[in-house]
């Protein structure tokens, strides 16, 4: 087995045994599910039957098939990243314990090291992401099940690209990061923060003209959109079934961010998958050169 | 005896900070080398640069022929480093650590199985094998710290403090089994050290102050340049010894006399063969080495 692929099943074999770090990392999508099942999906639904408008009718699977498809979505785009940081913990705690040191002085590339962080991180938060997805399909199978084949692969292809998305992100942060102290922090301010900007707790289309703006900058927003997509188009076909005229269909789009816009122009699927794949090559790219740029200043 | 480390005017500044200053030394095949100085001296910085993890603001290294500027890679495979702390994974198995440690230099398959089984019966620890790091007592933990830096059959083996925390019995448990290690596998040793008795068998001491070699030389070398000979007498009455007038230390049983040297001391007791009727000579130890030559800078700052 070549170096690459041992320090890559190294990351995933510490992350796995070291129970601290595999826990911590439950944690957030067990806690959210809690969360959405217990609370969230109550205020959901009564918002989304309040919305309709007068005069329309749905039959109560489609109500609940909604307010679950959206849940789904919102848990997703959340775990993706911030378990994604949990695992790329191990980035940081290499250079507590000082395994990092004990690395660097071998005759190891630096960006074989750099990847294997990312892969090693990569397919921990994808087993615990494709775990949770599955637990979330078992949700949805008794709040209401509208989804198809095509739909169930894309949202495993939307899972795939936002984990490669949050770890690569998480990379690049946790370069900079040196101490217990500092990575909990950060953890904690993801954690909180950014169920907020990718939309998963409050649909952006409920924030202001300047910050829907803003947050359109954020790669995140679109892979949100992309699972809320895919995991409520069995639901709109069902609503069209059901007599909802398109219009109607496309408001209640708009008001979830199934639809967005960039300063008024809808954005296309094409184009979301452009902005999260681009984005994976960008911040893998500055992760590996910030990684080559530190271990040049640093080496003899 | 060939040099297998060359250090020439080594320097390296942390800010206003001189961590290394000019420093200049050389490491001889086979040796066991002792690199002193108190906390601060500039030691780990050094190694640090020698091991290409820490850019040198000039000088120049070079390590069984190869120079650290363009041969870095090829002088790391030919580094093994027993860090201050452990550095294994905790969480893994003794084997697993070992593996990985094996394959950064490209040691894979039945080579990385042989050498971890050579390694486990040499430094005796085959039981341990399947044990998780984290369970390992402090002792076993430093034998496996030892047996990854020799993973790779490095030439130079650099002992970081390897035995700081450790019980006076695994220290020298320790210290036998990197013995026998130098002589079976003829390897480099390096050490820092805080404990100067471990130096006493070295073949070369350098003691570092501030950056700059402050002493260096054989332990013999150092002991007679920068201490004196003792006189231990047996059941001597403390009055008489006061006489002498010379510096003298009471102990249990015993008085120790401090003279410059092994001349002064035979010219002591012919002069005085009533007093040391039971008594021995002794070279100054280490210890008194380094406080002398430590001291003796501090001295001159003051």
């Amino acid at each position: 087995m070549s170096t690459f692929c041992m320090l890559t099943k190294r990351n995933i074999k510490v992350f796995f045994k070291d129970k601290g770090m595999f826990f911590t990392s439950l944690i957030t999508p067990i806690i959210l599910l809690v969360l959405y099942v217990t609370f969230l999906a109550k205020i959901y639904r009564d918002s989304f039957a309040s919305n309709l408008p007068q005069g329309f009718e749905l039959s109560q699977g489609v109500i609940d098939g909604t307010v679950g498809g959206q849940l789904f979505s919102s848990l997703l785009a959340v775990v993706c990243v911030t378990v994604a940081f949990c695992s790329n913990l191990l980035m940081v705690q290499d250079k507590i314990n000082g395994a990092r040191k004990d690395f660097l002085v071998t005759p190891v590339k630096r960006y074989k090291l750099a990847l294997s962080y990312y892969f090693g991180s990569l397919l921990t938060t994808l087993i615990i992401c494709i775990v949770a997805t599955l637990a979330c399909f078992v949700y949805l199978a008794f709040a209401g099940w509208f989804l198809s084949f095509g739909d169930i692969v894309l949202i495993l292809v939307d899972v795939i690209l936002l984990t490669m998305f949050g770890v690569a992100f998480s990379s690049i942060i946790n370069i900079f990061l040196s101490t217990n102290g500092q990575a909990s922090a950060v953890g904690t301010v993801v954690s909180a923060g950014y169920g907020f900007i990718c939309g998963a707790y409050m649909p952006i289309s409920q924030f202001g003209i300047g910050l829907q703006r803003i947050l359109m900058f954020f790669p995140g927003t679109y892979g949100t959109s992309l699972i809320r997509k895919h995991s409520l188009a069995g639901v709109y076909k069902q609503m069209a079934k059901e007599g909802i005229p398109a219009d109607v269909i496309e408001r209640i789009k708009d008001s979830i961010d199934c639809n967005i816009y960039f300063f008024g122009k809808q954005v296309s699927i094409g184009a979301m998958y452009g902005v999260i794949i681009g984005s994976i090559a960008v911040l893998l790219g500055v992760y590996v050169l910030i990684m080559y740029l530190r271990s040049k200043k640093n080496k003899a | 005896m060939e040099n297998i480390i060359e250090i020439s005017n080594l320097s390296k500044s942390y800010d206003k900070l001189k961590a290394v200053d000019d420093l200049s030394f050389a490491v001889k095949k086979g040796q066991l080398f002792a690199f002193l100085g108190e906390n601060g001296a500039g030691k780990s910085t050094t190694i640090s640069i020698m091991c290409g993890t820490l850019k040198k603001d000039q000088g120049k290294i070079v390590i069984n022929g190869l120079s650290l500027d363009t041969d870095l890679e090829k002088i790391s495979a030919q580094i093994g480093v027993v860090f201050q702390n452990s550095v294994l994974d905790g969480v893994l198995s003794v084997k697993d650590n070992l593996y990985l440690r094996a394959s950064l230099y490209g040691i894979v398959g039945v080579q990385a199985k042989e050498r971890v089984k050579y390694l486990a019966k040499v430094l005796d620890f085959e039981d341990l094998l399947n044990k998780t790091v984290n369970k390992l007592s402090g002792g076993q933990r430093r034998r496996i710290d030892v047996a990854r830096a020799l993973i790779h059959n490095p030439k130079i083996l650099i002992l970081d403090e390897p035995t700081t925390g450790l019980d006076p019995h695994t220290r020298r448990t320790l210290w036998s089994v990197i013995e026998n290690l130098r002589k079976k596998e003829k390897i480099t040793v390096f050490l820092t050290t805080h404990y100067m008795e471990e130096t006493a068998d070295a073949d070369y001491v350098v003691i570092l102050e501030k950056g700059k070699i402050s002493a260096e030389g054989t332990p013999l070398e150092l002991k007679n340049k920068y201490t004196g000979d003792f006189v231990t007498v047996y059941h001597a009455s403390e009055s008489k010894i006061k006489k002498l007038g010379l510096k003298y230390e009471v102990l249990p049983d015993a008085i120790r006399i401090s003279v410059p040297n092994t001349n002064s001391a035979k010219e002591l007791i012919i002069k005085h063969p009533e007093l040391f009727e039971d008594f021995e000579i002794t070279k100054g130890k280490m210890d008194d080495v380094f406080l002398s030559v430590t001291g003796k800078k501090l001295e001159e700052t003051l």
